[in-house]
């Protein structure tokens, strides 16, 4: 195979990997101030992604590490035009991560409850970004023929972006329940269950509203060759499958189907932008592509190599760590910790 | 203030920043492991609790690192596009690697040794330390490996087209001899900042009399580990700049505000430096010195600025190639008397180690002493970066040249206030975490929901 076309496919993975997993704990820093009331169940909530979330969050340092090796004008032209809205981001991500580390080193309320909002905050306003910047990388923005894209934030914020934002918190939070109503037991468990029907059905309305402007504001769905259609009715029915499970009770099923949604959402969009990666709304000839924006094929190779040894070791042991970790954890300050 | 400068002055706070942080992780997460080792080596439960409580200041430490580092990570795309244009081919699969290699052990195995000790075995629970330490040290080699190229490029080819570096030799990227230098001496002043950390919390503990057993036995470990780290440290650097007399005579020259060639070259002890009139009204020189640090011998020629920005101009046509000298100067100064005092400090240390309680003058004394390897690092990093100005990678592209065009002044001024505002909040945060952690009791560190 060309190995644009395989770099292609590794970066679809990495940041399948991202949404998937990282999504599921966005999901749950959304959460935690809605389904914990009592600080030991807040810390029960945090202690059900407390040993992942961190790598979780390399998925998305690794994908932004291999867009650079092996799509360096990607890397250059998305995070400089992307700028505040990336810095946002990362403020966002800090102010998470930290609170996940520090919150209980606070032993009085008001500031427990400060680092709770900061954890909501970094979870929602990555998840809401992410979901604004992929709608505008599927519409297109106004790249130049230096591959500079000039117009700033605003331009990024349409409606059709900001309804993106939504369905991928909305998602986000479905994801997050689920993987809850898994991991933990009385009542966060119930509030869990509940909130997930609840924000399945918000997930479903947006995002049917989202596919359906896709498919006229867009031609990820319609342009020839490869597009985002089969996955788009793929990741539609997982999505229906989730409701099902939930109202039958079977959690581990809807968290599965809730996955492949994700999964299935995230290859819809990069099949339909395929072989564009970044669309020029300007000029087409100006669209970065898998081969005006790639690496040399030295380094494609070398990079090739070097993934196809690594990522095995790393798949494996993640996978490991999910199993040692697999018990529900009970709300009781005996057994959390801290 | 135009968007260079400004991105500049964002690049260099927020890396300064993230390095605040870094070294100690290198070298506690050894020690911690060190210490974990001879608890499931002897079965004591003293080195069990040492190495927890410990590891909790690593902890508080660790998550500051970590959320800076995402930062690192997307922040050439930010301000540097050009630069990401011209050096992605090469630049890209380091950092790429970095994560594969590097990040997920850390991640993955901090978080089993958080949360595992229950859940795994011992054995499991010892190789989860030694993994997090492995890691952290993976990761500053690759990125090192990165900015080696910086310095001193190596295993590349410009475009013929597009005029861009490209990868030719992915093992002269790796086994670039700046790499060797550059990544023994990060280790190494990781090592010795561990060492003075925990040297100086136990010393304060010792003066105190709390828990003198346990503060005792923790010192001794401390003081051998910063000995060993402040040597090689120093030992190395001597090498480094030998080297760089080689590879960046400019560097050097301005470290050194050497002006005029001089055979055999002096070593200006102090000097106050005029570098619009581009000479040094007052200085304080040794003779033969700068010729030994260089070459060890006492006669070799030092080339000094003027002959060396002749050279530059032939070589790359008209400029200025002469980087900021004073800093330069006074940067290494403090870096090596940073690092000439701790070598003293931790030799007294372990000299007297036996029955420290004995000297304390020489607790008080350490309790101060471990803003030292901070100091040194960030004069380092001050020193390598900007002596390397105009350049951004030596000989290839000018700073000037490395910018994001499309990112306008203002969106940097705000990034520039969000990030330092944050970061010095976090700091001061973390700082007060890390004392608190540092002057309570070891007991405390024990049991689960402690506080
Ligand atoms: C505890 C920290 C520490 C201590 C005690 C020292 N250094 Fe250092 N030094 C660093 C921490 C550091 C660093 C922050 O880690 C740097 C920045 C770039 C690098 O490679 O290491 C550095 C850079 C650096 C450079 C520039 C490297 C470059 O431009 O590539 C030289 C020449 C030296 N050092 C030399 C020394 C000497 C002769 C020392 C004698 C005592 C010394 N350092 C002590
Ligand atoms: C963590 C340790 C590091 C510190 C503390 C540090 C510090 C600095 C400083 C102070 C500057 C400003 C120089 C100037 O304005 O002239 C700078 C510039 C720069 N450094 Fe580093 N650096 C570090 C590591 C690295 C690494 C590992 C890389 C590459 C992988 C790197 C890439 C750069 C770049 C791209 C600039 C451009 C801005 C400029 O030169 O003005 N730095 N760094
Ligand atoms: C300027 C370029 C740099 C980039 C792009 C960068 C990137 C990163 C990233 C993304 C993380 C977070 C990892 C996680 O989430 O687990 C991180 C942490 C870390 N980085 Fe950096 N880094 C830079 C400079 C350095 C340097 C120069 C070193 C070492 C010499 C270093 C060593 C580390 C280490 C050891 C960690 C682990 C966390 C900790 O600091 O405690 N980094 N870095």
């Amino acid at each position: 195979m060309n190995l644009q076309i395989l770099w292609f496919i590794l970066v679809t993975i990495l940041f399948v990997g991202f949404f998937m997993l990282e999504g599921f704990d966005y999901g749950v820093g959304m959460l935690l101030p809605f389904l914990g009331k009592k600080d030991e169940e807040r810390r029960a909530i945090i202690n059900t992604i407390g040993p992942i979330w961190d790598s979780n969050e390399v998925w998305m340092i690794t994908a932004g590490g291999a867009m650079f090796a092996s799509f360096p004008q990607v890397y250059a032209t998305l995070f400089s035009g992307f700028y505040l809205a990336l810095v946002l981001m990362l403020v966002a991500l800090i102010l998470r991560g930290v609170a996940f580390e520090y919150r209980q080193k606070f032993a009085d309320k008001a500031s427990r409850t400060n680092w709770d909002w900061a954890i909501f905050i970094g979870s929602a306003l990555p998840a809401l970004l992410w979901g604004v910047a992929v709608a505008n990388l599927m519409r297109g923005v106004a790249i130049d023929e230096n591959m500079n894209y000039w117009g700033g934030l605003l331009p990024l914020l349409n409606p059709f972006s900001i309804l993106g934002g939504l369905v991928f918190v909305s998602l986000f939070v479905m994801h997050g329940a689920n993987y809850l109503a898994l991991k933990t037991e009385g009542e966060i468990e119930k509030r869990a269950k509940d909130m997930s029907f609840k924000s399945w059905i918000v997930a479903t309305v947006l995002t049917v509203l989202f596919v359906v402007w896709t498919f006229f504001e867009t031609d990820i769905l319609t342009k020839s060759g490869v597009n985002g259609l089969i996955p788009a009715l793929l990741a539609a029915v997982a999505l229906l499958t989730v409701g099902y499970f939930n109202k039958t009770g079977k959690f581990g099923w809807a968290f599965v189907s809730g996955s492949l949604t994700v999964v299935f959402a995230t290859v819809m969009v990069f099949a339909g932008l395929f072989p564009r990666i970044m669309i020029s709304t300007l000029n087409p000839a100006y669209s970065l592509t898998i081969e005006n924006a790639s690496a040399s094929a030295y380094t494609l190779q070398t990079m090739t190599i070097v993934t196809f040894i690594l990522l095995p070791f790393v798949l494996a042991y993640v996978g490991w760590t999910y199993y040692i970790f697999r018990k529900r954890i009970k709300t009781d300050v005996k057994t959390l910790v801290y | 203030m135009d968007a260079l400068v400004l991105a500049r002055w964002q690049f260099s706070l927020i890396t300064i920043f993230h390095f605040f942080f870094v070294p100690l992780t290198l070298g506690m997460t050894i020690l911690v492991a060190l210490l974990e080792t001879q608890y499931v080596r002897t079965g004591d439960e003293k080195y069990k609790s040492m190495a927890k409580y410990w590891g909790s200041i690593f902890l508080i430490n660790f998550a500051i690192g970590v959320v800076t580092g995402i930062v690192q990570e997307f922040q050439f795309g930010l301000n540097w596009s050009e630069y990401s244009r011209f050096m992605g081919d090469i630049f890209g699969a380091p950092l790429a690697i970095e994560a594969l290699l590097a990040f997920y052990l850390e991640s993955t195995f901090i978080g089993i040794w958080v949360f595992g000790w229950d859940k795994v075995s011992k054995k499991v629970h010892l190789t989860s330390i030694w993994l997090v330490a492995i890691g952290s040290n993976i990761s500053a080699l690759w990125i090192l490996i990165a900015n080696s190229f910086m310095q001193h490029p190596a295993g590349y080819i410009l475009d013929p087209e597009t005029g861009r570096a490209l990868m030719s030799d992915f093992f002269a990227l790796v086994t670039n001899p700046n790499v060797g230098y550059q990544f023994t001496h990060v280790l190494t002043s990781g090592i010795s900042m561990a060492g003075f950390v925990v040297m100086a919390f136990s010393a304060w503990h010792l003066l105190r009399k709390n828990e003198p057993a346990f503060f005792r036995t923790s010192f001794q470990w401390a003081a051998v580990y910063a000995l060993v780290g402040s040597l090689l440290v120093a030992t190395i650097g001597h090498f480094q700049g030998q080297f760089l007399v080689k590879e960046q005579p400019m560097k050097m020259a301005a470290a050194e505000a050497l002006w005029e060639t001089e055979q055999p070259a002096s070593f200006a002890l102090v000097a106050a430096i005029d570098e619009n009139g581009k000479t040094n009204p007052f200085e304080i020189k040794i003779p033969y010195a700068l010729s030994f640090l260089s070459y060890n011998n006492f006669t070799g020629e030092v080339k000094g600025l003027h002959d060396l920005q002749a050279e530059a101009e032939a070589e790359y046509g008209a400029g200025n190639y002469i980087p900021p000298v004073t800093l330069n100067f006074w940067s290494f100064r403090i870096m090596v008397g940073a690092g000439s005092l701790m070598v003293l400090l931790a030799m007294l240390a372990v000299f007297w180690m036996k029955n420290i309680e004995s000297k304390p003058w020489l607790l008080k004394a350490l309790i101060p002493a471990a803003a030292l390897p901070y100091l040194a690092v960030t004069t380092g990093w001050i020193m390598a970066e900007t002596g390397r100005w105009p350049w951004i990678v030596y000989g290839l592209q000018k700073i000037e040249d490395a910018v994001s065009p499309n990112v306008p002044a203002w969106n940097i001024v705000l990034s520039l206030v969000l990030f330092v505002g944050l970061y010095a909040v976090l700091g001061v945060i973390a700082f007060k975490l890390a004392v608190k952690s540092g002057t309570s009791n070891s007991h405390k560190h024990e049991g689960a929901a402690a506080d």
